[in-house]
């Protein structure tokens, strides 16, 4: 795990902290990092404690979709996270291996009283991150994906 | 996981994540519970602190499995964060949610 320090000059300029790390593509390290990164979160005061629990769950999600998606091809990369914290907003990027998705994919759920909605038993896991998150982006390529999370301050929210 | 039966209903109580990890146990339960002849069914979810779309996937699953057989599943769930997530992805609409076990119980 490796934290570090930029953008310290000039004074009173925005300031961002990186911390990466990697996680075993098995679903009982995806709480190890959904703490790890809870942690992250919470040396911005201004995160309140709620979307701190928004982020974890998020992250979870992505983290799930990314250890589902390698297993897909048998692929057993290690998955990789990065949190950049700035003033304003905590950004996590959880990178995999895998085969790749679209948010096109994702059918539409039917509506909740109607009888099919119980045929939906999975697929809710990105519709949950971008709900949760402030902004939430999916990038796939040949080389996996890449999925931002975004949770911005509590100062940055009342402000947008 | 605990289980005991109270009138019609085969209460099921469950304590800390269902997840991804967590959840697979619950399922198996269900799915013991159904073989066995009971099809109406509380998760009771009081003790739950954490809940993944993993989770949410096996309550729905749940549900689908006793209403095919003409049963009902409700759930337990005071704890705000979990009727959160339930919320975000509309299932307080799809199950009957319920603030503590009495209340399930007595409900029609």
């Amino acid at each position: 795990m490796t934290l570090s320090e930029g953008g310290s000059t000039p004074r009173r300029a925005p300031t961002t902290s990186r911390l990466s790390f990697e996680i075993p593509a098995r679903t009982d390290f995806v709480s190890f990092a959904r703490v790890v990164v809870a942690g992250a979160a919470e040396l911005r005061a201004d995160i309140s404690p709620e979307r701190v629990e928004d982020l974890k769950l998020a992250v979870s999600e992505a983290v799930t979709n990314a250890i589902n998606a390698q297993g897909r091809i048998g692929r057993n990369d290690r998955i990789r996270l990065e949190c950049w914290l700035g003033d304003d907003e905590l950004t996590v990027i959880i990178h995999d291996h895998g085969d790749g998705f679209s948010t096109a994919d994702i059918p539409d759920l039917p509506e909740p009283d109607h009888p099919d909605r119980l045929l939906h038993e999975s697929g809710l896991g990105l519709h949950l991150m971008s709900m949760l998150a402030d902004e939430s982006e999916v990038s796939s390529g040949d080389d996996g994906t890449d999925v931002k999370l975004v949770v911005y301050s509590t100062r940055r929210r009342l402000s947008t | 996981m605990h289980e005991h039966s109270s009138g019609d209903w085969t209460v099921l109580t469950i304590a800390g994540e269902l997840d991804v990890v967590g959840a697979p146990e619950l399922r198996q339960h269900v799915l013991r519970c159904v073989a066995a002849g009971h099809h109406h069914l509380v998760l009771d979810l009081t003790g739950v602190d954490y809940v993944d779309s993993f989770g949410l996937g096996v309550l729905i699953g749940s549900l689908k499995r006793v209403r095919l057989l003409d049963g009902d599943l409700r759930l337990v769930v005071p704890e705000p964060r979990v009727r959160r997530v339930l919320e975000l992805c509309d299932l307080d609409r799809v199950f009957a949610l319920h603030d503590d076990l009495d209340q399930a119980m007595v409900a029609s």
